[in-house]
């Protein structure tokens, strides 16, 4: 278990699809781990996170296929242990211990 | 002699007896099987067909009858039906094929597009005999010769805010099997205006995604039903930011699964009859099926939660302004709402920064250059100009440090020598040659960087017409 201290971290499953995973040096699932509280002490949330993949993650400098206007871009699905994130409170979810996020970009064609 | 011609005349005699007594006897045969007929068929038209399908339907659809919970109720469901897919490239063309082969009494397909060779590899319904033919026409003679006990109607024309409604009003359950945000916007919006539930699929490169909307129908401005499209996706992905089937790719089994279980929502809708798809349930949850079967990996199928209906949903939710009247008078522009035309062409580089495949062809001879084709190493593969050097879109985008020499560029290459800039169509290349400007390789504009227009699809008009062109 995960103590609530400093140098706590949370491990997170990060996975990309539809797409997205060619933002993410073309790998769909992504282990990471992330500080339980950010720089004001508050738990981190799914927003927290998202900053972190641009930031540390993300090697494509093509930001704006992923983050627009500081959201996620329409047309990506942000799913919280496989459940639309919409349901979990959105980018204000704090996130847990081992939680899964999916990013999926909508796909049009057929 | 004599002798034997007796014997000739005796033989005979006796064979013609022998032949009018079987000749009596066959004639007799005869009059009780025409009595037997007669009776049989003044029975016949006593007991009229007993069965609620014909003959012809049990021996058809059998297989599927047999299963618990479909039985003759279900077929008979089925055979009631009027399904619409509007698109028959490849989802469609699976999807109808099993719709058409599970018996659905009516179905109709919305297509203006015509068979390309380029479709056939996951179009499965047409044939390279069709090419040229409208792809409704050609998936329809498909489906008869599937199955000639369904009705079929063949729109060859695209979906439209004008002719939407008076298409779909003629269904009772559509299948979006369209390539671009535009229609899937519009078929959503035209679902929840006449009450019909919606499956959707998609599908690009390797993955696949599919929901089932509308379903049940609720009425327009009630929370009492499924979601529709727009409350899954409120706001369209920027143009920029799409991918088509031309550009993308894609493996004609993962669109195909896309197709094939689409199919098998609508039948499950329909099973499920009228009086479950306008019942009143508050808070329908769909779920959205993700398919993914990459090139050097397993497959994986997932399905997540969605949420419900939106109560402030442009098309479903309370207080909508959307209706059929605006619907009609293009009051609702699809095209702008999506970010104008699929595949819009960028415009970021001024007219002297660019030159065209034919000026390019002749300055290529002349004077030392880089070429720098950006398309992805896939399409490079295929083909290419003599001499470029591939660096794709993407790999330039992920170049770090944005200040230094990148690896591509030849170390020999005079400072004052040209780069020319080509992709696929002539949108990349703009991008980069601005790109390759902004962190000074054009060494203060002693170097000239421009890009080609009309990308390898001008080369291949005005240079090459040899060029296999992906
Ligand atoms: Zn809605």
């Amino acid at each position: 278990m995960v103590t609530a201290t400093e140098n706590a971290q949370l491990r997170v499953v990060v996975e990309f699809s539809g797409g997205l995973e060619m933002l993410f040096s073309d790998q769909k699932r992504h282990v990471i781990s992330i500080p339980t509280t950010d720089e004001n002490g508050k738990p981190v949330t799914v927003a927290y996170l998202i900053e972190y993949l641009c930031k540390n993650v993300m090697k494509d400098s093509r930001k704006e296929l992923f983050v627009l206007d500081s959201q996620i871009r329409p047309g990506i699905l942000v799913l919280i242990n496989d459940a639309d994130w919409e349901l979990e409170g959105e980018e204000k979810y704090a996130i847990q211990n081992g939680d899964n996020i999916l990013f999926v970009s909508t796909l049009h064609g057929g | 002699m004599g002798t034997g011609n007796e014997t000739g005349v005796e033989a005979l005699n006796s064979l013609i007896a022998s032949k009018e007594q079987e000749l009596a006897r066959l004639k007799k045969q005869l009059v009780e099987a025409e009595g037997a007929d007669k009776r049989a068929s003044e029975q016949a038209q006593e007991t009229p067909w007993r069965w609620p399908l014909k003959a012809e339907e049990y021996d058809r659809y059998g297989r599927q009858i047999i299963l618990p919970g479909f039985g003759t109720d279900g077929q008979l469901r089925l055979r009631a039906s009027r399904v619409l897919l509007v698109g028959a490239g490849g989802l469609g063309c699976p999807a109808a094929a099993y719709l058409a082969g599970a018996g659905i009494g009516r179905i109709g397909i919305v297509d203006g597009d015509v068979v390309e060779a380029s479709n056939l590899h996951r179009q499965i319904a047409h044939s390279t005999s069709r090419v040229g033919v409208f792809k409704a026409e050609s998936l329809i003679a498909h489906l008869r010769d599937l199955n000639p006990l369904v009705q079929y109607t063949a729109y060859t024309t695209h979906l439209t805010p004008q002719n939407a409604e008076e298409i779909v009003s003629q269904y009772d359950l559509v299948l979006d099997c369209t390539d671009h945000p535009t229609s899937r916007y519009l078929i959503s919006d035209t679902c929840v205006l006449l009450e019909k539930p919606l499956v959707s699929a998609s599908a690009l490169r390797t993955d696949g995604q599919l929901i089932v909307l509308n379903a049940p129908v609720g009425s327009q401005g009630s929370m009492k039903g499924g979601p529709c499209y727009r409350c899954v996706f409120p706001v369209p992905p920027p143009a920029e930011s799409l991918t088509s089937c031309g550009e993308g790719g894609v493996l004609g089994p993962a669109v195909g699964t896309m197709g094939v279980l689409q199919a098998g929502e609508a039948i499950k809708v329909l099973l499920k009859g009228k009086g479950w798809l306008e019942s009143e349930v508050e808070d329908v949850r769909p779920s959205l099926m993700l398919f993914s079967s990459p090139l050097l990996g397993g497959v994986s199928m997932r399905t997540v939660r969605m949420r419900g209906r939106r109560k402030d949903c442009f098309a479903c939710g309370e207080g909508s302004k959307l209706s059929l009247a605006s619907l009609k008078d293009g009051s609702t522009d699809y095209v702008a709402f999506c970010g104008g035309k699929g595949g819009a062409t960028v415009n970021v580089l001024e007219p002297n920064e660019r030159i065209s495949a034919k000026q390019y062809a002749d300055r290529r001879t002349k004077d030392e250059h880089l070429l720098l084709d950006v398309r992805e190493a896939e399409h490079f593969s295929v083909a290419s100009i003599d001499g470029a050097v591939n660096v794709p879109f993407s790999r330039i985008h992920t170049a770090a440090g944005e200040k230094e020499r990148p690896s591509w560029l030849p170390p020999t290459l005079p400072t004052d020598a040209p780069i020319y800039v080509v992709c696929r169509v002539g949108n990349d290349s703009q991008v980069v040659t601005r790109r390759l400007k902004d962190i000074g390789m054009d060494e203060g504009g002693k170097r000239v960087i421009v890009d080609i227009k009309g990308g390898m699809r001008a080369w291949k008009n005005e240079v090459d017409e040899t060029l296999p062109f992906t």
